[in-house]
């Protein structure tokens, strides 16, 4: 049955998680202005606290299913700070890598490391055919050499996931992806990025020099390269279907948090927020506000639908890049017009607006960007190989 | 518990009138929209559906299906695909046999259901729209003054859809501040029916002006009796069906440009293959689906008879915005052929500007 009203344990879940995201949003600023430092792994508040997560076992049937509800989870996180948590989970993006690819020996022996995955380079970020990082077999170790930006979860991690390249001339079908842990000689950290936004966040550069890694760490065990298609590329690519929701679910949480200062604003101001009449009535700051809103919902059910679909165990290729591009494009539109709603006061670093202006913006970039997400629906809309559309 | 899961029932319901909708509503669509005439042919073929009986209860005179807001949004896209036009004049009497079955006294019911259950097609309509400047649903110009037992109605409605044959209108009015609708026959005395204008689109959808002049009801007439209707809930499903035939519109044309695109050729490559191009139509693709899910939601909402006016004001100002705007991107994308009237884009544009500015008319 259609059905869009959260169950009483739904309810429950994400009235606690509104709870933690109070506590949490009272460090917001202080790790965006001093951003080299980390948010602690478990705030003192977390003491003799119920984790979240464990509120999530004993659900039944009729509860909405996991995978949808750990998008309004992650939105009503957000909702309190983008990377300020009352325990920081374990795992990472490499660590969904690992869950799609690796072998039943691999999840073993790193399942319960947090890993972070590592694609992007100074010279290729959406196209990843086109990574320059190597990886060369010298006896029974793989010798890696190259370098890694935009690592999310890259300080903390205790491994990383790393795209590197067996044959260059192989194109995408040479790609492969290594475990790496760290301590392993010859992977550095180099830097934790300086961002416009999500400041806290653990965004690192790497730097591999003759970095030497055990033969079976490569993920999935397979050495040979598919001669057509991108078999082992495409399993890793699987990864995003329940991540693009995911970042999605992410950026709404800020525009939700967004919207709701501006409403306690509006009403303090005096401004009566009706709904139900007519667009003709409504003063031309509501008239604004409420398309916020609602863009804010469309984006949200856009979500909702992606990650449903994941949780039915259906196809959701377009519908994961469908949400993605959806949502990147709303969250900057609504953070952009709330300030515009509140005027200066928008723009003031005594509120916490200005700061998801600039923490949304990541949305429509990291996970692969608005144009690489209406590439894959376009594609599938025209029946369109990467070739042909491109 | 959220859930997107169409019951099975509603797949069938959802095939069988997209057949429906691709055989017999989209051909009949250029040639309705050009002589501005409804096909009887195709009211008849619509009525044999089911559409306006099959939710209503069997004791008066109906097929006792469950009351569905969802899968009336289902069918009203479907319909929609095939033509606006059309879907709005397969369902029009519908809104008002909802509107009767959901807040009707025992006695409305009574009368005026058995009326849309028969065997040919009939109308019983819903009289909502009024030609004045930036026109509001909700603060009608048209008053009803309660007299003794009765009510006296004055003013002006528009886009009475139907309104060349119905045989009854429900007559939205102010009454003392508050919001009532109002039985209203067609001989009632005051009341005259005159052709509708002449639209930018729906143009195959018969339209009339009912100009109230002093005209008296009874106060039985008055919709729920003596403690009136909840006049937002009958908005608030029009307005999640307005948005449904909008989604349908919006689907017609991207799945009419999709091919277009593939097929038209430019500097040796179809433009679809061109950037330009593939991201309008995943973009066109990206709001379709947006809009639908809102339009779920609030269907969703009146289903569970909990409050909807939110949800179906988001459903119906998004969908509108978007259908407009993919219909604009549907002429951008067919070019010069996009404004020419031997493909169905142009129409679809009108359709969608149409649409924008409708309240009333059907409900889900």
């Amino acid at each position: 049955m259609i059905d869009f009203e959260l169950t009483e344990s739904d309810k429950a879940i994400l009235a606690a998680v509104r709870e933690e995201s109070l506590i949490c949003r009272k460090y917001a600023r202080y790790y965006d202005e001093n951003e080299h430092e980390f948010p602690p792994d478990e705030l003192e508040e977390a003491k003799g606290r119920r984790s979240v997560y464990e509120m999530l076992g004993g659900r039944d049937d009729l509860d909405t299913s996991l995978g949808t509800m750990s998008m309004l989870i992650s939105a009503g996180q957000t909702w309190g700070d983008y990377s300020v948590r009352m325990r920081r989970g374990k795992g990472a993006l490499g660590n969904a890598a690992l869950r799609a690819a690796g072998t039943p020996e691999q999840q073993e022996k790193w399942g319960g490391h947090t890993l972070s995955m590592a694609i992007t380079e100074p010279g290729c970020g959406s196209d990843p055919s086109k990574v320059q990082t190597t990886a060369v077999l010298d006896g029974d170790e793989w010798v890696l050499n190259g370098e890694k930006i935009f690592v999310t979860t890259g300080c903390r991690c205790d491994g990383v996931v790393l795209w590197a390249t067996i044959d260059k001339s192989a194109g995408r079908a040479g790609i492969k992806s290594f475990v790496v842990e760290k301590g392993t000689p010859g992977f550095v950290v180099a830097q934790k990025e300086k961002k416009l936004g999500i400041r806290a966040d653990d965004t690192a550069a790497y730097v591999f020099t003759d970095c030497r890694i055990p033969r079976e760490n490569l993920l999935g065990g397979k050495e040979d390269i598919p001669k057509q298609s991108s078999g082992g590329f495409k399993g890793v690519m699987k990864t995003f279907n329940m991540t693009r929701p995911s970042v999605a679910a992410i950026g709404i949480g800020m525009a939700e948090a967004a919207l709701d200062f501006t409403r306690d604003c509006l009403q303090e101001a005096g401004f009566e927020i009706t709904y139900g009449g007519g667009s003709h009535g409504r003063p031309a700051v509501i008239e604004k506000f409420q398309k916020l809103e609602a863009l804010c919902e469309a984006s949200m059910m856009t979500i909702l639908r992606a990650a449903w679909l994941s949780d039915q165990g259906q196809e959701n290729n377009t519908e994961a890049s469908v949400c993605k591009a959806k949502t990147g494009q709303a969250v900057r539109e609504i953070t952009q017009g709330c300030i515009e709603i509140l005027g200066p006061m928008g723009i003031s670093r005594e509120h916490l607006l200005e700061k998801w202006f600039r923490d949304v913006r990541i949305t429509d970039i990291y996970e692969g960007t608005g144009e690489i997400q209406r590439m894959i629906i376009a594609r599938s809309l025209l029946g369109y190989t990467r070739k042909e559309l491109n | 518990m959220i859930s997107f899961k169409l019951e099975e029932e509603q797949e069938i319901v959802r095939e069988a009138l997209h057949g429906f909708a691709e055989e017999v509503v989209r051909p009949l669509a250029r040639e309705c929209d050009e002589s501005e005439k409804i096909s009887e042919e195709f009211l008849a073929q619509s009525w044999e559906l089911g559409l306006v009986s099959t939710q209503i209860p069997t004791e008066y005179g109906g097929a006792g299906e469950t009351r569905s807001p969802i899968t009336n949004a289902i069918i009203l896209e479907e319909l929609a695909w095939g033509d606006a036009a059309l879907a709005v004049a397969a369902v029009a009497p519908a809104a008002f046999a909802y509107a009767i079955a959901d807040q009707g006294t025992e006695a409305q019911k009574q009368t005026y259901l058995p009326l849309l259950c028969g065997e040919q097609y009939a109308a019983a309509v819903l009289a909502v729209c009024e030609p004045t400047v930036s026109f509001d649903a909700t603060i009608p110009r048209t008053v009803a003054e309660p007299k003794g037992d009765e009510f006296v109605i004055s003013g002006v409605k528009c886009f009475v859809p139907m309104g060349d044959r119905a045989s009854h209108f429900l007559v939205f009015a102010r009454n003392n501040g508050g919001l009532d609708a109002f039985i209203v026959e067609r001989g009632a005395e005051g009341l005259s029916i005159s052709d509708g204008e002449k639209n930018l689109g729906m143009r195959g959808l018969p339209t009339a002006t009912l100009e109230l002049e002093r005209v008296v009801v009874p106060g039985v007439n008055r919709l729920g009796g003596e403690s009136g209707c909840d006049v937002q809930r009958l908005l608030d499903g029009s307005r999640a069906a307005l948005a449904a035939v909008m989604v349908g519109l919006s689907r017609a044309v991207l799945e009419y440009a999709v091919p277009y695109a593939k097929d038209r050729h430019a500097f040796d490559q179809a433009i679809a293959q061109k950037q330009g191009i593939a991201f309008k139509l995943a973009d066109m693709r990206i709001e379709t689906d947006a809009s639908r899910w809102l339009v779920w939601k609030a269907a969703s909402q009146l289903e569970q008879g909990i409050p909807a006016a939110r949800s179906a004001q988001f459903a119906r100002e998004y969908a509108a915005e978007k259908s407009m705007w993919i219909a604009d991107q549907g002429v951008q994308v067919l070019g010069g052929h996009g404004f020419i009237r031997e493909h169905p884009v142009e129409l679809w544009y009108r359709s969608a500007r149409t649409l924008g500015v409708l309240e009333g008319t059907i409900s889900v």
